[in-house]
């Protein structure tokens, strides 16, 4: 009765408790490690035996999920630190009356990561320590707080078998059964917290029916680690503590064992892909046995064109694309605030919005800025200076609709649905059409296109004609408008008005 | 019957070998150099004076997105409480706090105007807000859109009109403001759509997209055509950026390095990675001239890469949780961060 009562979550804690009695004392942790891993699908299998061939799926796509990437990372990490040979220096440190057994200092510590890792500096190395320790892989014996500091501070390895890659993800009753069980123990070192202690009540008043059972546990808890050796015991309880501040921390401090909500909505899908098989990416293994084979046959086929087309198409070499990055770098470095100042105090660090305000007036346009209208014909038409500039030399030229055209377009792209047809039946009758009232120049065959894409109107349907007169003002017009007196007068007289501020 | 496809199963299986096997072939002949080694020339850049220069704090939960306005001053953030507000991030004043009917919000942008921001998560939508100073704004508010799955990232194509979505059902969409119409669809992803980006070219006809299926494909918007991709990350691409040149990207991912994948050559030209670095990349951008790379982590931290030398430049410590978005200001001048922390933070 009482046992059904309870229902599932506790039933698998006791059945985890019993089955890891044996490893918990014997506290050897490559043996816990490798013991506890098949442990979450045992205990899906027995708590709800329904999901048995679901249950596999899960555990093996959390394998590689980004945390799990990391953890896995890190216990590289770890496992260096933890070589007898080359690793941090652990000892047992005697103090007053009793040992403190298997520690290590935290400058140590530190002095290790510098030696070992290509950490820069030893900010560095204080940091990625701290966030080791706030994922529990080593924690300070006696603070609640999982941090590392570059002193005389002790600090102590977590067991594998509290590592965050070999645990589930523990309940609230785990955690009942915890603080009920500290508070059994009459030793000053156990003694909870007061966020703990807050914690416990809060516990009691959410599983009040079930209590005594997790008084129960508790005790029986209890029992089995009085029964165990003092330095040993020592260790295992400042682990079993470490393991809780990593999932229910002191308050203040980061729960790193949450996720992403993107990566937690992408790890349960696989789940109900087991359903729809289709969902699997295309492998090219032999192994696709699962997929249908129609499906693989079309998939197959569109990866073959994909990468016909790949092959077919003409590519650069790496020389050619470093050097164009270094033009462009070189060109523009002028303009990037975090290697040139600005021409005005960088607004967020002179606290002072000059730069803006200068910026809107049309008038004291600086060289910088002139400069900048002859990298493209793109940078000229950015700058609403430039382009009004720019219009003015095309209608002394009398070539002003080609801008006008293509300016048009680009607002065609921009329009809502509604009113796309009439804008682009509207565009074609002024530009385009046999008796068009601005006629623009396009070669023949985009005109042909366009006058296709007339039957079917979209926001794209002057694409091409667009491209081809954009061609046209870049290589005529404005390499023109680039040599013409006009933007000569215009650069020098920035240039002018830079010496007098000057 | 059975048989007759097995046997075209493995003929185009092979044939896809043998086509994957050229291509590598073809593309290893066009690696005749590294980037870091054409780039050492250069100086090497030793100095780098970067600042925290304002903190926002306002949201009640993790920053999940943010998006500097056209402005060049206004920042929009959205947050794991629902929450979105729109700052003045210069005098660091809240100027709207819209409560969403959803919690999750992950993402959210600035319109080209400054007079309009989308978001969503969560809900599958993407909703947009009207700006104005009178009036509660979610009077206004208009459901544009709507995925199969949670939307991930979203963007304004040059335009108020329009919105481009990525999605975790895998797809991206563009969609039409008034009507709510879907414009175009993008399949070609096997997962989650984790970021988008647009291409900076004069017309703005491609974008970029990252994915949990490890992979970045450019689109070309006008088809709805996946017209390159891009292989090579070991993990989850979680951030995608256009160099300000538009003939490269830049991806952060889950597996702890940035890419540079550049699409005149087809291929990585560059990775800016390090042994210590081993937490994911969850955001990346470039400065104005595309040396330097601005790449936020999970371990609370922003590097700063140089993106020719291919090597850190420097950190950005002050964040006390993971860097959730970063992004550098419209006209170059500052580098805006956002936090599981729950404050964005302005660096210049």
């Amino acid at each position: 009765m009482n046992m059904q009562e309870i229902g599932y979550p506790l039933g698998q804690f006791w059945l985890l408790f019993l089955m890891e009695d044996s490893n918990m004392v014997t506290m050897n942790s490559d043996k816990a490690a490798t013991k506890r891993k098949p442990e979450p699908n045992n205990g899906g299998c027995t708590g709800v035996s329904n999901e048995e061939p679901i249950s596999i799926q899960p555990t093996a796509t959390t394998e590689e999920s980004p945390n799990h990437l990391l953890y896995k990372k890190m216990e590289k990490i770890v496992e260096k630190m933890q070589d007898e040979a080359i690793g941090v220096p652990v000892r047992t440190v005697k103090s007053f009356m009793s040992k403190i057994p298997s520690v290590f200092t935290g400058s140590d510590l530190i002095m290790w990561m510098m030696k070992n890792l290509d950490v820069e500096d030893q900010q560095e190395a204080l940091h990625l320590a701290h966030l080791m320790a706030s994922h529990g892989y080593f924690f300070p014996i006696d603070d609640h707080m999982l941090t590392v500091k570059n002193d005389n501070t002790f600090y102590r390895f977590q067991t594998p078998y509290f590592w965050p890659s070999n645990c589930w993800e523990p309940e609230n009753t785990d955690y009942a059964v915890y603080l009920c069980k500290r508070t059994m123990q009459n030793k000053t070192r156990l003694e909870l917290a007061d966020y703990e202690a807050e914690n416990l009540a809060r516990l009691q008043k959410m599983f009040s029916r079930k209590w005594e059972f997790i008084f129960m546990q508790a005790e029986a808890q209890s029992k089995v680690d009085k029964k165990r050796d003092k330095l040993e015991r020592k260790v295992l309880d400042s682990q079993e503590r470490a393991f809780w501040d990593v999932h229910r921390p002191m308050p203040g401090c980061v729960n790193t064992t949450e996720i992403d909500i993107k990566k937690a909505c992408q790890m349960n899908k696989p789940i109900l892909g087991v359903k729809n098989i289709h969902l699997v990416p295309p492998k090219l293994s032999p192994s696709t046995s699962g997929i249908p084979p129609k499906n693989v046959v079309e998939q197959l086929k569109k990866q073959i064109s994909l990468l016909k087309i790949r092959l077919d198409r003409r590519n650069i070499k790496i020389s050619k694309a470093a050097e164009s990055f270094i033009a462009y770098c070189e060109q523009y470095l002028e303009y990037d605030s975090f290697f040139v100042a600005p021409e005005y105090p960088n607004p967020w660090i002179s606290d002072s919005p000059e730069l803006w305000e200068q910026e809107k007036m049309a008038k004291d346009i600086s060289v910088r800025r002139v400069k900048r209208w002859a990298f493209s014909l793109q940078e000229l038409l950015q700058d609403p200076v430039g382009r009004e500039l720019f219009v003015r030399f095309l209608d002394k030229e009398f070539s002003g609709e080609n801008l006008r055209f293509w300016e048009v377009v680009q607002e065609l792209k921009a329009l809502p649905q509604s009113q796309v047809q009439s804008k682009a039946k509207e565009i074609w009758g002024e530009f385009l059409a046999p008796d068009a009232s601005c006629p623009i120049n396009v070669d023949s065959r985009s005109y042909e296109l366009t006058k296709k894409n007339m039957e079917a109107l979209d926001r794209w349907s002057f694409d091409c004609a667009a491209a081809h007169v954009y061609h046209l003002m870049k290589s005529d017009s404005y390499s023109r408008y680039l040599r013409s007196e006009m933007y000569k007068e215009f650069l020098n007289g920035s240039k002018k008005k830079v010496r007098k501020t000057n | 019957m059975e048989n007759e496809k097995d046997c075209t199963v493995e003929s185009l299986t092979k044939e896809a070998e043998t086509l994957k096997k050229k291509l590598e072939d073809e593309r290893q002949k066009l690696n005749d150099v590294t980037l870091a080694t054409v780039a050492d020339r250069l100086d090497i850049i030793n100095y780098m004076n970067i600042k925290p220069r304002r903190t926002l704090k306002g949201h009640q939960a993790k920053v999940l997105c943010s998006d500097w306005s056209p402005d060049k001053r206004h920042i929009v953030s959205s947050s794991q409480d629902g929450k979105m507000i729109i700052w003045d991030a210069f005098t660091t004043n809240k100027e709207h706090a819209v409560t969403m009917p959803t919690t999750w919000v992950m993402a959210c942008a600035y319109a080209p105007s400054g007079n309009l921001v989308a978001c969503g998560g969560l809900d599958n939508k993407v909703t947009v807000y009207p700006l104005s100073l009178d009036e509660d704004v979610t009077l206004k508010k208009k459901t544009v859109g709507t995925h199969t799955s949670y939307m991930s990232c979203c963007i304004f194509p040059n335009s108020d009109q329009q919105i481009l979505t990525g999605s975790g059902d895998s797809t991206c969409a563009l969609w039409d403001v008034e009507s709510g119409q879907l414009l175009q669809s993008f399949h070609g992803h096997s997962a989650d759509v984790m970021s988008i980006d647009l291409a900076p070219s004069e017309t703005g006809n491609t974008f970029v997209s990252g994915s949990c299926d490890k992979m970045v494909l450019i689109w070309d918007m006008r088809s709805g055509q996946c017209v390159q991709s891009f292989e090579g990350h070991e993990s989850d691409v979680n951030s995608v950026k256009f160099h300000p040149s538009g003939d490269a990207v830049a991806t952060g991912s889950d597996d702890a390095t940035c890419r540079l994948f550049d699409l005149r050559a087809d291929k990585e030209v560059a990775i800016y990675n390090k042994e210590s670095i081993i937490f994911g990349v969850n955001s990346v951008d470039f400065s104005v001239s595309g040396r330097l790379l601005f790449a936020g982590y999970n371990d609370y931290t922003v590097n700063v890469w140089d993106t020719l030398k291919c090597v850190r430049v420097c950190l950005l410590y002050g964040h006390e949780n993971r860097v959730s978005c970063l992004q550098v200001s419209p006209d170059g001048t500052a580098l805006s961060t956002g936090s599981w922390d729950y404050t964005l933070r302005v660096w210049a």
